[in-house]
């Protein structure tokens, strides 16, 4: 695999994942449970959507065929998607989307310092930028998995209900492939393997405060990264995020 | 305007009916002082305010339905960006507006049980659908722009936090309008079926922006007493006049037709002539009847009742955080 | 449980160098997620370089009617303020 190809395939799915998590967490506007939530989420949802028009814009730009990030955002099908299966997993309540927030924000806080010191340029100072937005977000989102994991029973119990479903998808974060191993040769991305460790005991300090049990069981779904099997919920984002640019195709907006 | 009809408490007094505290506090007024909350305060002046700031407060809250309505569809990133921008803002003005009438003795969670259980009102505007992207810059343009035209004055209102919340909320409004006339300036210039939208967001929202200054100041008997305090700055008809008067050259560099066959520039007034709303839909839509009614109240309310253990969680917390503490 | 989380008082300092300025209220459960959620709804546009937030029952006030005791006597005081002294101009700038 060419270099070029796996940095394609990597800036997609860096972009795919904060689209669709950004997606997500849009959809809480106007429905949080406090207007100080509402407005926090609203900031991290357009730090994703921000991040999205960076590493898309790098995605198109390698593919060079003249497209632009909303084309490659709102013109692509369900297999062409490389984000993780966790980000598009509906919000359902407040307590799974915060959870899923941590799990992704922190590994985020990983990789992302580690990305801005890639030899590559464009992803050093994409990471660079993204890294300082992402180090606020799971300082918040831990802090309120800890404050609703050690808050009251019921919230307690919705914390640990969310953690045992989200589980078996935090997995494919490591589920590495040769686009990762051509990339890490090449000095432009650190190997995710490497910071398998670092990441796991970040979430269990921090699920631990929250006085939260980690599952045991360690199957993780795969399908996301790779494309070759996402969930059935991505069509549907899909159907509403790119309704208008399909159903009025070539229009200046 | 975002507060419509509110009902002020206490009938205009005389110099002579007032107490010595009344007409202290009317020179105070008169004389362009603010009045801040542990001020002496006749009892329908804190009582109108809170019905207003309230008010307000609860149309930006609801406010935040129609337009988030297309956040999931915006039709590229950086739209998306903007109008989630722009509904945070909202959220915001809210925020902002609740603490100011929380100065005056009541709380947020007082003030939103009144809300979810109808004893309180919004703006009848937020009760109308958005059904096509053009709805969003409709909104930006017409809504946004009959809101600043109030909001801009109220600036200078005679409560201190609340001519605060104001100028900070005027602050932040700036770019809202603007964005709204972007997007119609796209769809305007647009394909056939992208003008098409424009000229029907237009249609649907032209008379309930007019609606949104309230009924004309012949049947408005409640100003007179908000007015002297300075709460209400301009009479509904003033602003209603200056709003078409202002926006109808921008429907006309857009292409689009105001949906009034009795628009017509008259010289002598120096304005336009145009057609009244259709009233009875407007109190219609105060009473519940509105075509988005009962949709936007039961989003609040499933938003406030699936948050409660969210709320208490966290509280809960902090109290065992700070009962930690107090025990080392 | 329903108690209302408390509200805070929130002072941004917008440049260095500045004072902080009361900016706004809020509502936290403590003392950490007020300043949070300071930052996410008071800096949404660039305004501060650093917050500080208090817990609103914890400020005492002075009361309207105190503004008289408080504030007149320093009117008297002219003696405090540059204008009150008379320097000729030749002596150049003081």
């Amino acid at each position: 695999m060419e270099v070029t190809d796996a940095l394609q395939q990597f800036a997609t799915r860096m972009g795919d994942n904060t689209l669709i998590l950004g997606h997500r967490v849009s959809e809480w506007c106007g429905h949080a449970p406090v207007l100080e939530e509402d407005i926090a989420l609203a900031n991290t949802a357009l730090d994703l959507i921000g991040q999205t028009q960076f590493w898309l814009g790098l995605a198109a730009e390698i593919q060079d065929e003249g497209k632009s990030a909303d084309d490659i955002a709102f013109l692509r099908d369900v297999w062409d998607f490389r984000n993780l299966l966790l980000l598009e997993l509906p919000n359902d309540d407040f307590g799974r989307t915060l959870m899923r927030q941590f799990l992704f924000d922190a590994w985020q806080s990983i990789h992302l310092p580690r990305l801005a010191l890639s030899s590559d340029p464009r992803v050093a100072a994409i990471a660079e930028k993204a890294s300082k937005e992402v180090a606020y977000h799971v300082e918040r989102s831990a802090d309120t998995v800890v404050g609703l994991g050690d808050g009251s029973a019921e919230s307690h119990k919705r914390m640990q209900a969310a953690l045992d479903y989200l589980w078996p998808y935090v997995g494919e974060i490591f589920d590495t492939d040769e686009v990762d191993d051509v990339l890490s040769e090449a000095g432009i991305v650190t190997h995710p393997s490497s910071l398998k460790g670092e990441y796991y005991a970040l979430i269990e300090r921090v699920l631990t405060k929250a006085t939260l049990s980690i599952p045991e069981d360690p199957f993780a779904h795969k399908g996301g990264r790779s494309g070759f099997r996402h969930t059935e919920h991505l069509g549907h984002i899909l159907v509403e995020m790119q309704w208008l640019q399909r159903a009025y195709p070539g229009s200046k907006w | 305007m975002y507060a419509q009809m509110v009902k002020s408490t206490g009938n205009l007094k005389t110099r002579d009916e007032m107490s010595p505290e009344e007409a202290h506090f009317q020179d105070r007024i008169d004389a362009g002082e603010k009045i801040e909350p542990k001020d002496w305060m006749p009892e329908g002046y804190r009582k109108t305010l809170i019905r207003q700031i309230g008010q307000h407060a609860h149309s930006e809250i609801v406010g935040q339905l129609p337009e988030g309505n297309w956040i999931t569809r915006a039709p590229t990133l950086e739209r998306k960006a903007i109008l989630l921008a722009k509904v945070q803002d909202e959220a915001g003005h809210g925020l902002y507006l609740y603490c100011a009438a929380e100065t005056l003795g009541v709380s947020r969670d007082e003030l939103t049980e009144d809300l979810l259980s109808g004893r309180m009102k919004y703006s009848s505007i937020f009760n109308y659908p958005t059904l096509n992207w053009a709805d969003i810059g409709a909104v930006g343009w017409l809504v946004d722009g009959a809101a600043i035209m109030n909001q801009v004055p109220l600036q200078r209102t005679s409560f201190g936090p609340y001519s605060r919340a104001m100028i900070r909320i005027c602050k932040e409004e700036s770019f809202h309008q603007r964005q709204g006339y972007d997007i119609m300036m796209k769809m305007a210039q647009g394909s056939e079926a992208q003008k098409r939208m424009a000229q029907d967001a237009l249609n649907r929202v032209w008379y309930p922006a007019l609606m949104m200054f309230g009924p004309s100041d012949k049947d408005s008997v409640h100003s007179g007493q908000s007015m002297a305090w300075k709460i209400k700055i301009n009479t509904n008809d003033e602003l209603r006049q200056k709003f078409v008067d202002q926006t109808v050259p921008q429907a006309e560099f857009l292409g689009l037709t105001v949906p009034d066959e009795n628009l017509k520039w008259n010289e002598e007034k120096g304005g336009y002539d145009f057609s009244e709303p259709d009233w009875n839909e407007f109190f219609e839509v105060v009473r519940g009847n509105g075509p988005c009614n009962t949709d936007r109240i039961n989003a609040r309310i499933k938003a406030w009742e699936d948050g409660a253990w969210v709320r208490d969680g966290l509280m809960a917390h902090a109290q065992k955080k700070s009962s930690q503490v107090a025990a080392e | 449980m329903s108690k209302e989380w408390p509200l805070w008082e929130v002072f941004i300092r917008g440049q260095h160098g500045m004072s902080h300025r009361h900016v706004g209220s809020l509502h936290a459960a403590d003392a950490e997620m007020a300043l949070k959620n300071a930052r996410d709804v008071y800096t949404r546009r660039n305004e501060g370089v650093s917050m500080w937030v208090v817990e609103s029952s914890n400020i005492t006030a002075s009361a309207p009617s105190d503004k008289g005791p408080l504030y007149e006597p320093s009117n008297s005081k002219i003696y405090r303020h540059p204008t009150f002294f008379d320097i000729p101009d030749e002596v150049g700038a003081m």
